[in-house]
C-alpha cells in the first residue's frame, strides 16, 4: 500500500535507502503514538482498575484493622487501639482452631485429590478408547458454581430422602437414618473433603495428564531397552518428571481451599457446631455477622500475608513449569 | 488419527497391551459414572413432583411433572377447594397443573430478573476484563515494560485473594459510594478479578503470535494501532474466545462477594438458588430446575472449551 503512494507520488520518492526511515518514523509520529506511549496506555487502565478494587480498600483496611470499628456499633468513636486486635487474633483459641480445621481440610482434601487425580491420569494416559469422552464427563464437576454443588449435596447428602445415605445401607446393611454426613460431628469434616474431592479431582488429574503426555517415547524406549520393569520406570521416570505438574496443582488446590467458602458455607455452614468452620467462614462470620469490622480486618489481613507467600511460591513454580 | 495410530503400533514396546487398556478404560468409565450421578440425580429430582422428591426410599422411577419448573418460575397461593371450582376454568397448561395442587399463581417468581442479572452481570464484566486485558496482553507481550514481571506478579496475586477478605473493605467502599447492590458495582469487581486471567491468558496466545507478521506490517506503513487491530486480534481470535469463556463462567458461578454485596436488586443466581423456598423448606423440584437451567451453559461452555480447558485452569502455564 505504502510502496505504492510512494512510487504514485514522485516528491516522497528520492532516494529510497535513505529516506525511507525517516519517512516511516516521521509517519508513525504523526499517525501514531511512540511504542512506550502505546504501552503505558494499554496497561494502565489494568492497573488504575486494580489499584481502584484492590489496592485502595487494602490500604483502607490495613488503617480499619488498627481500630475498633464495629459496624453495628458505629455510634461509638472511632477509636485507635494499636495492635490490639492482632494480639486478640492471635491469641483466640477458636482462631487457632478455626486455621486446624482449615489446615485439616487442606492437607486431606488436597492429598486425596492428588492420589485420585494422579490415578486417573494414569489411567487416562493409556488411550482406550472413547476416553476423551469420558474425559470430559469427568471435567465437569470442576467447571460448576461451588455453591451451586455445596447446595445440591446436601439434598443428595439428607439422611432420609437422599439417595447417598440410600445406596451406603444398601451395600452396607447400616439403617440410613442412622448416619448424618453434615449433621454428625464425626462425618461432617469428612464430607466436605468428598465433595471437594468429587468437584477437584478431575483438576488434578488434567495437569498430571498434560505432565505424563510431556515424556517423551524414547525415554520409555531406552528404559524398555535396558529392561527396566514397569515398577522401576514409574518410580524413576514418569513420577519425576510428572512432579513439577502436580507441585502446580497442588500448589493451586493448596491456595484455592485455604480461602474456601462458598461450598462448604452452603454445605454445612460451619457446622455442626463449629466442626467445619473454615477460616474464611469465621471471618465472614465477624465481618458480616458480628460486624466487627476492626477485627476481621485484621484477620483478613493475616490471611492474606498468608495467601501472598505462597502465591510467591505459586507463580515461582508456575514459571519452572513454564520454562520446560 | 491413522497416522498417530500406525506411529504408535511402530512403537509398540511403549504402548499398553488390548487388556490394559480394556482395564484402564473400565475404571475410568466406573469412575466417570460415578461422577455424574449426583448431576442426574439433579436433573430428574427437577421433574419429579414434591412428595417424590422427599419419598423414602428415594425414587429412581417416578412420573414425569414440570411442577418443579412451574413453582420455579411462580409464586402461588394456597386455596379452599370450594374457591378453586368457583374460577373460571384454566387457561393454561401451567395453571392447570397448579390448580391440581389446590393452588393458584399469584405472579411471576423473581428467577427471572435474578438470571438477567447474572447475564448483565457476567457478560459486562467479561467484555470489560477482555478489552482491558488484550490491551494489557498484547503491552505485555510485545513491549519492553519496566518490572513487567513484577508487574505480572501482582496482576496474579490480586486473584490470590481470599473472596471474603477482600469484600470487608470493598463493602465499605460500595456503602460510601452508592455501589452496594448495583450491577455497576458487581460489574466492576468481577472485571477487576477477571482481568488478571484475562491478561495471563492472552499473553500466551499473543506470545504465540509470530511478531514477523506485525513488523511487516509496520513496514508497510501501518500504525501500531492498525497492526494490532488488523493482524494481530484476527489471530488471536481463538485465544480471545477461550479467555472470554473463562471469564463468563467465574462471574456466572461466583458466590461469595454476590452472597455479601449483593441482597435484591443486583442479586445473581448463585445467591438466589439455594433460597427457592416452597411450603416447608426448600422446594427441590424448584431447586433442581434452578440447578439444571444454570448448569447446562456451564456443560455446553466445557465442551466447547475443552482444548484449552488446560491453559485457563493453569493461568497459562501448561499448555498441552
Amino acid at each position: 500500500m505504502d510502496t505504492m503512494t510512494t512510487i504514485l507520488q514522485p516528491d516522497h520518492a528520492t532516494i529510497p535507502g535513505v529516506s525511507k526511515p525517516v519517512k516511516s518514523r516521521a509517519a508513525r509520529r504523526v499517525h501514531g503514538l511512540s511504542d512506550r506511549a502505546i504501552a503505558w496506555l494499554f496497561v494502565a487502565p489494568t492497573i488504575a482498575l486494580l489499584l481502584a478494587i484492590n489496592i485502595f480498600p487494602l490500604i483502607w483496611m490495613i488503617r480499619l484493622s488498627f481500630t475498633n470499628l464495629n459496624l453495628s456499633m458505629s455510634y461509638l468513636p472511632l477509636r485507635f487501639v494499636g495492635l490490639d486486635n492482632f494480639r486478640d487474633i492471635l491469641t483466640d483459641e477458636d482462631v487457632w482452631f478455626r486455621l486446624q480445621t482449615t489446615a485439616q481440610f487442606v492437607i486431606s482434601s488436597v492429598a486425596l485429590q492428588v492420589v485420585v487425580g494422579f490415578g486417573l491420569a494414569l489411567l487416562i494416559n493409556r488411550q482406550f478408547r472413547g476416553h476423551s469422552f469420558w474425559t470430559t464427563i469427568i471435567l465437569l464437576p470442576m467447571m460448576l458454581s461451588p455453591a451451586v454443588v455445596g447446595n445440591f449435596w446436601t439434598l443428595l447428602l439428607q439422611p432420609q430422602i437422599g439417595p447417598f445415605n440410600y445406596l451406603i445401607s444398601l451395600f452396607t446393611g447400616v439403617p440410613t437414618s442412622s448416619f448424618s454426613m453434615t449433621g454428625q460431628v464425626s462425618l461432617a469434616p469428612w464430607t466436605i473433603v468428598l465433595v471437594d474431592t468429587w468437584m477437584w479431582a478431575p483438576y488434578v488429574m488434567l495437569i498430571c495428564l498434560a505432565g505424563l503426555r510431556s515424556i517423551p517415547d524414547y525415554i520409555y524406549e531406552a528404559a524398555e531397552v535396558d529392561r527396566a520393569s514397569p515398577w522401576r520406570q514409574f518410580w524413576s521416570i514418569t513420577l519425576p518428571m510428572t512432579v513439577p505438574f502436580l507441585m502446580l496443582a497442588v500448589l493451586f488446590r493448596a491456595i484455592e481451599n485455604f480461602k474456601m467458602f462458598d461450598m462448604v458455607n452452603l454445605l454445612t455452614s460451619g457446622g455442626p457446631g463449629s466442626t467445619t468452620e473454615l477460616v474464611s467462614i469465621s471471618l465472614k462470620r465477624a465481618a458480616f455477622e458480628k460486624w466487627r469490622t476492626g477485627y476481621s480486618s485484621a484477620l483478613a489481613i493475616i490471611l492474606f500475608v498468608t495467601v501472598f507467600g505462597a502465591a510467591n511460591i505459586y507463580v515461582k513454580t508456575l514459571n519452572k513449569v513454564k520454562q520446560r | 488419527m491413522t497416522a498417530a495410530a500406525t506411529r504408535s503400533t511402530a512403537h509398540s514396546i511403549v504402548e499398553a497391551s488390548p487388556r490394559t487398556k480394556a482395564f484402564a478404560g473400565g475404571l475410568v468409565i466406573l469412575y466417570a459414572v460415578i461422577t455424574i450421578l449426583p448431576l442426574l440425580w439433579i436433573v430428574a429430582t427437577a421433574f419429579k413432583s414434591q412428595s417424590d422428591a422427599i419419598a423414602y426410599p428415594p425414587k429412581v422411577i417416578f412420573e414425569p411433572t414440570l411442577e418443579g419448573y412451574v413453582n420455579l418460575f411462580t409464586v402461588r397461593t394456597r386455596q379452599t377447594p370450594d374457591f378453586i371450582a368457583k374460577l373460571p376454568p384454566p387457561e393454561t397448561w401451567y395453571d392447570k397443573l397448579v390448580r391440581k395442587r389446590d393452588m393458584v399463581i399469584a405472579g411471576p417468581s423473581k428467577v427471572v430478573p435474578r438470571f438477567v442479572n447474572s447475564l448483565i452481570i457476567g457478560f459486562g464484566s467479561t467484555f470489560l476484563a477482555v478489552f482491558l486485558g488484550t490491551l494489557a496482553a498484547y503491552a505485555f507481550s510485545r513491549f519492553r515494560i519496566p518490572l513487567a514481571d513484577d508487574l505480572l506478579f501482582f496482576i496474579l496475586s490480586t486473584r490470590m485473594m481470599p473472596p471474603v477478605a477482600v469484600a470487608i473493605p470493598i463493602y465499605l467502599m460500595y456503602r460510601q459510594l452508592n455501589l452496594t447492590d448495583t450491577r455497576l458495582g458487581m460489574i466492576l469487581l468481577y472485571t477487576a478479578v477477571n482481568v488478571s486471567l484475562a491478561v495471563w491468558l492472552l499473553k500466551g496466545f499473543i506470545d504465540e503470535i509470530p511478531r514477523e507478521y506485525e513488523e511487516a506490517a509496520l513496514v508497510d506503513g501501518y500504525t501500531r494501532l492498525q497492526a494490532l487491530r488488523k493482524v494481530v486480534l484476527p489471530q488471536a481470535v481463538t485465544g480471545i474466545a477461550a479467555t472470554a469463556i473463562f471469564c463468563l463462567i467465574f462471574s456466572w458461578n461466583e458466590y461469595a462477594f454476590a452472597v455479601l454485596l449483593t441482597s435484591g436488586e443486583a442479586q445473581t443466581m448463585p445467591p438466589f438458588i439455594p433460597f427457592i423456598i416452597g411450603e416447608g423448606g426448600q422446594d427441590w423440584p424448584a431447586v433442581a430446575a434452578a440447578t439444571t437451567l444454570f448448569v447446562v451453559p456451564i456443560v455446553m461452555f466445557t465442551v466447547l472449551l475443552r482444548k484449552h480447558l488446560l491453559r485457563g485452569i493453569t493461568f497459562g502455564a501448561v499448555r498441552k
